[in-house]
């Protein structure tokens, strides 16, 4: 567990040093969310369409930012002492908890800008929200992290990246709408049970199978 | 008999022509060379002896790709990972003659070329999943890398089925044969009541049908075994310069 | 007093089609001292690395024994220290925050102060707290040495020992080399002539290349 944490907070010391992603991603959901305000202008959108909104911009920043954790190591050819200091299940653990706070910290940025700058942005039922927003964090972090660790060893990162990773987070994705829209209408929780554990499941699948196939990608 | 096989693929493909084509589809069916009329859809339900078995082959190939993938990261043999792109190749044609024949039939039954039922999502997702898998080899220069991570690719996109089948009858309508859709009143998945999804088939097509399946799959195999084997051959002789 | 035994049965490697090595059979022990030579591109890093654990053999085994038990290829990091010209540390750290942060990584209990002792052992204790982006190549396989060396490993892999080093550090690496633990080894990989005097024992990776069309 510890060494975990230590892969984390090496990346975690390297990117407050270095900003590899945080500026950019920060500037990207800026951006994305700004381009969204002036599409809409002042037309009023029905209000599930935010739900599907919120997620489009996550999974795009989720795109942008997530992929570093890997191509940064192999850009600069550190993925040899890594795999000199660590076993792979480690290395996966740490670089899945480093994105894994990234998304939280950058999902709750967007969270915070959809509220204040959307009125109709209401979550009624917080419950299943922050749920689906909890678990649907973890099944985003895993999968990128997998992905980003076939695209890190390929010549083409940077396109290839959502290319890979949206047939494999479109269900998740599209279980979060689901959900967020069932949360914005206020219904209650017992609604959405079913959705929420499938999403659990696919945490559970996507974070065991990673673990399994991760040795394979990592040692050349 | 060496070449049985390519016999009864030709015997098999004539009586699936001849029974796609030549059966009259009339009202009351009387002997069994005729096909029952089901309203809505005339003549246009001749395409099910051509379509279900491209999506079939598109899936089986998938199928195919992801083991023989498997097999590479067991053996680490290079001809598991030629016999696995083959099926693939093979997979991506079928997959995309499945979306190209389902949407022209659309347009003329449904009214448009696309309309996000289940079953249209789902082979847009593998149509999608087949491009990112030859997006990715075509990525990765090293031989053993290209086998490796692809085959690993497969496998986790194949993970994510069970989702879309839980997920997608909750967001969409089906229009397909036997498409489940949500009970209105007590939110549970149930089988479609539309008598055009409802529709079953009549015992003399489904004998069509299932020879149409028998034929291309055999079909299927002869395009695999020569794909591969022109693969492994090229491969040997680049080997040697 | 550990004993290692490291068992190499026919070994192969190819890169796509091009054979490194191939049969490749042999066995060190505690207290052996092995340098492994090789025309350019004869695959002396290549084997390394495989001997490292961090690069997959085409065919063949690599089997690692600590008193009688057969140790796991995730565990050998543990008693493995590589010190190879590919190996890249963080330059966005210094060398003290490079080693503590792999001694954490490691889970070592190991004390800021033995940390400057080994700084101070490869002669970079007054620049400890400089990034490694300023250091010199010289200074930078100091480093290497001093990661390889941090979990006191029971075994030594050397790539090139002597690559950018001066005297004094060329000293070092043959104190480094001649006195290693008595219960470990160490394998080095040269083209010098004058490293081959460290070695007990020599392979020839040329004479691992038949086989060429298969």
């Amino acid at each position: 567990m510890k060494k975990i944490f230590y892969i984390f907070y090496k990346d975690f010391s390297s990117e407050l040093r270095m900003r590899f992603a945080l500026n950019a991603l920060i500037m990207f959901v800026v951006v994305a969310v700004s381009t969204i305000l002036f599409s809409l202008g002042s037309e009023s959108v029905a209000p599930n369409v935010y739900a599907g909104m919120f997620w489009v911009v996550v999974f795009f920043s989720a795109m942008s930012g997530l992929s570093r954790v890997f191509v940064s190591e192999e850009e600069r050819g550190t993925t040899l002492i890594l795999s000199l200091i660590a076993n792979p299940v480690t290395v996966f653990l740490g670089k899945f908890l480093f994105n894994l706070v990234l998304i939280f910290f950058i999902n709750s940025v967007i969270a915070l800008l959809y509220m204040f700058l959307f009125q109709e942005f209401l979550i009624q039922n917080w419950n299943s929200f922050l749920l689906a927003y909890v678990l649907g964090n973890f099944g985003i972090s895993a999968s990128s992290t997998i992905i980003a660790a076939i695209i890190s060893k390929a010549n083409v990162k940077g396109t290839l990246y959502p290319v890979l990773a949206f047939p494999v987070l479109l269900p998740l994705i599209l279980m979060l709408i689901e959900i967020t829209k069932s949360a914005m209408e206020g219904n209650p929780i017992s609604d959405v049970e079913a959705e929420l554990l499938v999403l659990i499941s696919y945490d559970v699948v996507m974070i065991t199978a990673s673990i399994l196939v991760f040795d394979i990608i990592w040692r050349d | 008999m060496k070449n049985f096989w390519k016999f009864l693929l030709f015997v098999l493909m004539t009586i699936v022509i001849i029974g796609t084509f030549v059966p009259p589809i009339v009202q009351y069916p009387k002997s069994f060379f005729e096909f029952p009329l089901i309203p809505g859809l005339e003549d246009k339900a001749r395409i099910i002896f051509f379509h279900v078995p491209t999506a079939w082959l598109t899936v089986l190939a998938y199928l195919l790709a992801m083991f023989y993938g498997i097999r590479y990261l067991k053996r680490k043999d290079m001809y598991d990972d030629i016999k696995s792109v083959s099926a693939a190749a093979l997979g991506f044609v079928f997959c995309i003659l499945a979306t190209v024949t389902g949407s022209v039939w659309a347009k003329f039954t449904w009214g448009s070329f696309w309309h996000w039922d289940p079953r249209e999502t789902s082979i847009f997702i593998l149509l999608l999943i087949y491009g990112a898998y030859f997006a990715l080899r075509s990525a990765l220069d090293s031989e053993e890398k290209r086998a490796r991570l692809s085959a690993i690719y497969s496998i986790i996109a194949f993970l994510t089925t069970p989702f879309f089948i839980f997920i997608m009858p909750r967001l969409m309508i089906g229009l397909h044969p036997g498409s489940l859709e949500i009970d209105p009143a007590t939110g549970q998945v149930r089988a479609s009541s539309n008598p055009v999804i409802k529709f079953e088939m009549a015992a003399n097509m489904r004998v069509v049908f299932f020879l149409s399946l028998i034929a291309f799959t055999i079909l299927f195999f002869w395009f695999w075994n020569l794909a591969h084997r022109i693969l492994k051959l090229e491969h040997v002789s680049q080997k040697e310069i | 007093m550990n004993e290692i035994i490291l068992r190499v049965r026919e070994l192969k490697k190819n890169f796509n089609r091009r054979l490194v090595f191939d049969k490749l059979n042999f066995e060190v022990k505690s207290g052996e001292r092995l340098v492994i030579t090789g025309k350019n591109g004869s695959g002396k890093s290549t084997l390394l690395k495989i001997l490292a654990g961090v690069l997959t053999e085409s065919s063949g085994s690599v089997e690692y024994i600590l008193n009688q038990k057969k140790i796991d290829r995730e565990n050998i990091y543990q008693i493995i220290g590589l010190v190879s010209p590919y190996l890249v540390l963080y330059d966005e750290f210094s060398a003290f925050e490079n080693l503590s942060l792999f001694a954490k990584i490691r889970n070592l209990k190991i004390s800021d102060d033995e940390i400057n002792k080994i700084l101070t052992r490869v002669g970079l204790l007054e620049r400890k707290n400089d990034l490694l982006r300023t250091y010199s190549s010289g200074m930078k396989q100091r480093i290497k040495y001093a990661s390889a060396i941090l979990h006191n490993p029971l075994i030594l892999l050397i790539d090139e020992p002597t690559s950018n080093l001066d005297i004094e550090g060329k000293n070092f690496v043959e104190d480094l080399i001649l006195n290693f633990r008595e219960d470990g080894f160490v394998i080095i990989a040269t083209n010098e002539s004058q490293d081959f005097k460290y070695g007990n024992r020599i392979i020839n990776l040329d004479e691992y290349k038949n086989n060429k069309n298969k």
